[in-house]
């Protein structure tokens, strides 16, 4: 068994995943009596053909980098951090009071500034589970999801309480000073009059979760710490008699992993609202699980599972402006794709390794 | 994604029937959306009745996601979508950000508070309504010890209860009010359970009368207080006939009447800022055959005298979006 090679492991394996997917996809659309190719036909023309629909698409998908390497950073140690959202949603208040508070002259040296804040609380969220983790035991999957819950908490009492402006009855804190605006798209990309990536929320942030995918792979594949990371995550008695220290690790790839899900607000929160709002994260700390698990806790796997998720979900978006489908179907479209891609994902691997197996024999006979 | 592709290329003969004809309205849902048997469901129901009532047809979404707000006025102004009604308070800041590149368009915010050329923004007054609504409480309970339940701890939430408090203190100023929340997420908007689980706290308690402003949560109050023998009110729509005869009243705002009023009014919409408060019958409280046999005389005195005075201006009921503070509640 596993003598499948690399491409089909990689490629052919997904696909087929998702192939499955769609099907079924379009068989629940033909089910509630609406046409399942005009609906993709929609989905693809909203998403991928316009130069705006392009857009949205990497700016979910610049969340879902950020939260998916947060995942695997983690996963690398078998820590499986479902705290992605949380730790997002406090990155988010070291993001606004970042903005909020220090005169930054100009973006440039914000968004430097906005990073460092996002990762330092984000990371400082995913600490004490952490080290309960390390220390106590108690389960990294436990506390971490009930830290969502407290962060939503927070975040709640930050927004009514601290941070919302005197008047005013939106639960958000005031709005950002125009020096610390993020180009978008629209203005990096588009020549003069044109409405090319117009009112697209894609920005600069896009860059920085290229970058973090970069940061992601020096660190797990060609550092001491990666090594230590993986071989802990491999075997925690083996790193033990290796010298490596479980507290150690256990803490850092935490941290590194809530710093990363906390970056993630620099994209949402200075890019795209420019100020903080309760609702900032709205699941992308869960969908960065899939995109992990999806991608195979590697940056690229990771970069084309988030392209996929941020295709869905705009698509979805442009389903539900156009059609009567219900948002609960998109939802149900968007968990098939999680379900055949992650849950199932030896359904397809197991026949296919069969397969090559035999093919193989054949060859060497 | 490739396949994906591949299997959309093959289907991009068949023409695409999304692009909407010109000039029919739009409706945007907010997150809760628009089967939350309160807010957004009682826009919902303005939209269908105007068209029955027309034959005419609307465009609408139900958002899913911060970044859609912006997205969705974008797309259906481009479309022609006109005009564009909006529930919710969240969508006055991109409101805010397109409509100046859509003139032409004109678009309804409803609960926000936008001032632009081309948007009608609505409002409502909660505080008196929910004021009537308190003064109904005080008078039917028999402990002096009434309840609210609200859905998240935001300023609109506590605009209510504010004004519920003031009511029941007008009538009974010994009395208590507890007041709970449901929760720090957006479920909490949508959480039955949870809502049941704080009527049956506040029962204990001592409470006879609770008062749910916590969208669907509240269907779960109104049937936990009827089950326990207790008095419920309603909000938003029309309540009373969840549970006939257990159902004290519901605080309507009539945001059905906004909505269809929008509609049918369509391009040719009057914008500006339009406050529909008691006078003008935009909020109050519900009475019908449901609730009829448990309303007593004292009662609708009551709620008739609280009503005139608020219209004449003699009672000024605090408005907690105002004062950011409420003389009769702590939060």
């Amino acid at each position: 068994m596993g003598k499948m090679p690399l491409w089909a492991d990689a490629l052919l394996v997904p696909l087929l995943s998702l192939a499955l997917a769609a099907f079924f996809s379009a068989l629940v659309i033909l089910g509630i009596g609406e046409n399942p190719i005009e609906a993709f036909n929609l989905m693809v023309d909203g998403a991928l053909k316009r130069s705006a629909g392009w857009g949205y698409t990497l700016y979910y998908t610049t969340n879902y980098i950020f939260t998916g390497l947060a995942v695997a950073v983690a996963f690398h140690a078998r820590l499986f951090n479902i705290g992605g959202e949380g730790q997002a949603m406090i990155g988010g208040v070291g993001v606004a009071l970042v903005c909020l508070y220090i005169p930054w002259p100009h973006w440039s040296l914000a968004i430097v500034g906005a990073s460092t804040g996002a990762a330092l609380f984000g990371a400082a969220w995913a600490f004490i589970p952490a080290y309960l983790q390390a220390k106590r035991g108690s389960h990294v999957v436990i506390t971490t999801i009930m830290f969502n819950y407290i962060a939503f908490s927070v975040l709640g009492y930050l927004l009514v309480e601290v941070l919302r402006p005197t008047g005013s009855m939106d639960t958000a804190s005031a709005a950002f000073p125009e020096a610390v605006h993020l180009p978008n798209f629209h203005e990096m990309f588009a020549p003069e009059g044109s409405r090319m990536f117009r009112g697209a929320p894609a920005n600069v942030t896009f860059f920085l979760a290229l970058l973090a995918c970069v940061f992601v792979w020096l660190l797990i594949w060609r550092t001491r710490l990666g090594y230590d990371i993986r071989s802990f995550g491999k075997s925690e008695t083996a790193a033990k008699y290796a010298g490596i220290s479980p507290l150690r690790i256990t803490v850092v790839a935490m941290l590194l992993s809530g710093a990363l899900a906390g970056m993630m607000s620099v994209n949402t929160t200075m890019g795209e609202t420019e100020r903080l709002i309760l609702n900032s994260t709205e699941g992308a700390g869960f969908v960065g699980i899939a995109v992990a698990l999806m991608g195979r806790n590697h940056p690229i796997g990771i970069l084309m599972a988030a392209l996929l998720f941020g295709f869905l979900a705009q698509g979805g978006a442009e389903l539900a402006l156009w059609t009567s489908i219900p948002r609960e179907l998109i939802t149900v479209i968007q968990a098939l794709v999680i379900l055949f891609t992650g849950a199932l994902d030896n359904m397809v691997r197991m026949p296919l390794e069969r397969l090559f197996l035999i093919i193989g024999k054949k060859e060497a006979s | 994604m490739t396949l994906m592709k591949t299997l959309m290329g093959a289907a991009a003969a068949i023409a695409m029937t999304a692009g909407a004809a010109a000039a029919e309205p739009a409706v945007i849902f907010d997150l809760g959306g628009k089967f939350d048997k309160s807010f957004n469901e009682a826009g919902y129901n303005g939209a269908q009745r105007w068209a029955e009532e027309t034959g005419g047809k609307y465009l609408e979404i139900e958002l899913q996601s911060e970044a859609q707000r912006e997205q969705a006025l974008r797309r259906f102004a481009e479309a022609g979508a006109n005009p564009i009604v909006t529930m919710g308070f969240a969508m006055t800041t991109p409101i805010e950000t397109v409509a100046p590149d859509y003139p032409d368009t004109k678009f309804v915010n409803i609960d926000g508070w936008a001032n632009l050329p081309n948007v009608l923004t609505i409002s409502f007054a909660e505080h008196e309504g929910s004021y009537l609504a308190g003064v109904m409480a005080a008078e039917a309970s028999e402990s002096g010890t009434v309840g609210f339940i609200g859905g998240m701890d935001i300023p609109l939430i506590r605009k209510f209860a504010c004004g519920y408090a003031q009511g029941v203190k007008s009538v009974n100023p010994d009395a208590t009010v507890i007041s709970n929340m449901t929760g720090s997420t957006p479920e909490a908007w949508n959480d039955p359970v949870k809502g049941g689980e704080l009527t049956k706290a506040q029962i204990s308690g001592g409470a006879d009368v609770i008062f749910a402003a916590a969208g669907g949560t509240g269907v779960g109050v109104l049937q936990v207080a009827a089950d326990e023998g207790i008095l419920s009110i309603g909000v938003d729509s029309n309540q009373n006939h969840l549970h006939p005869g257990k159902v004290l009243t519901s605080m309507l705002k009539r945001v059905d009447v906004a909505v269809y009023n929008a509609l049918t009014a369509g391009a040719d919409l009057e914008t500006g800022f339009k406050n529909l408060n008691l006078a003008a019958e935009g909020v109050g409280v519900a009475m019908d055959d449901n609730n009829a046999p448990i309303v007593t005389a004292e009662m609708t005195a009551a709620v008739d005298a609280a009503s005139a005075a608020i219209i004449a201006g003699d009672v000024v009921v605090e408005n907690y979006a105002d004062a950011e503070a409420c003389s009769v509640l702590d939060f």
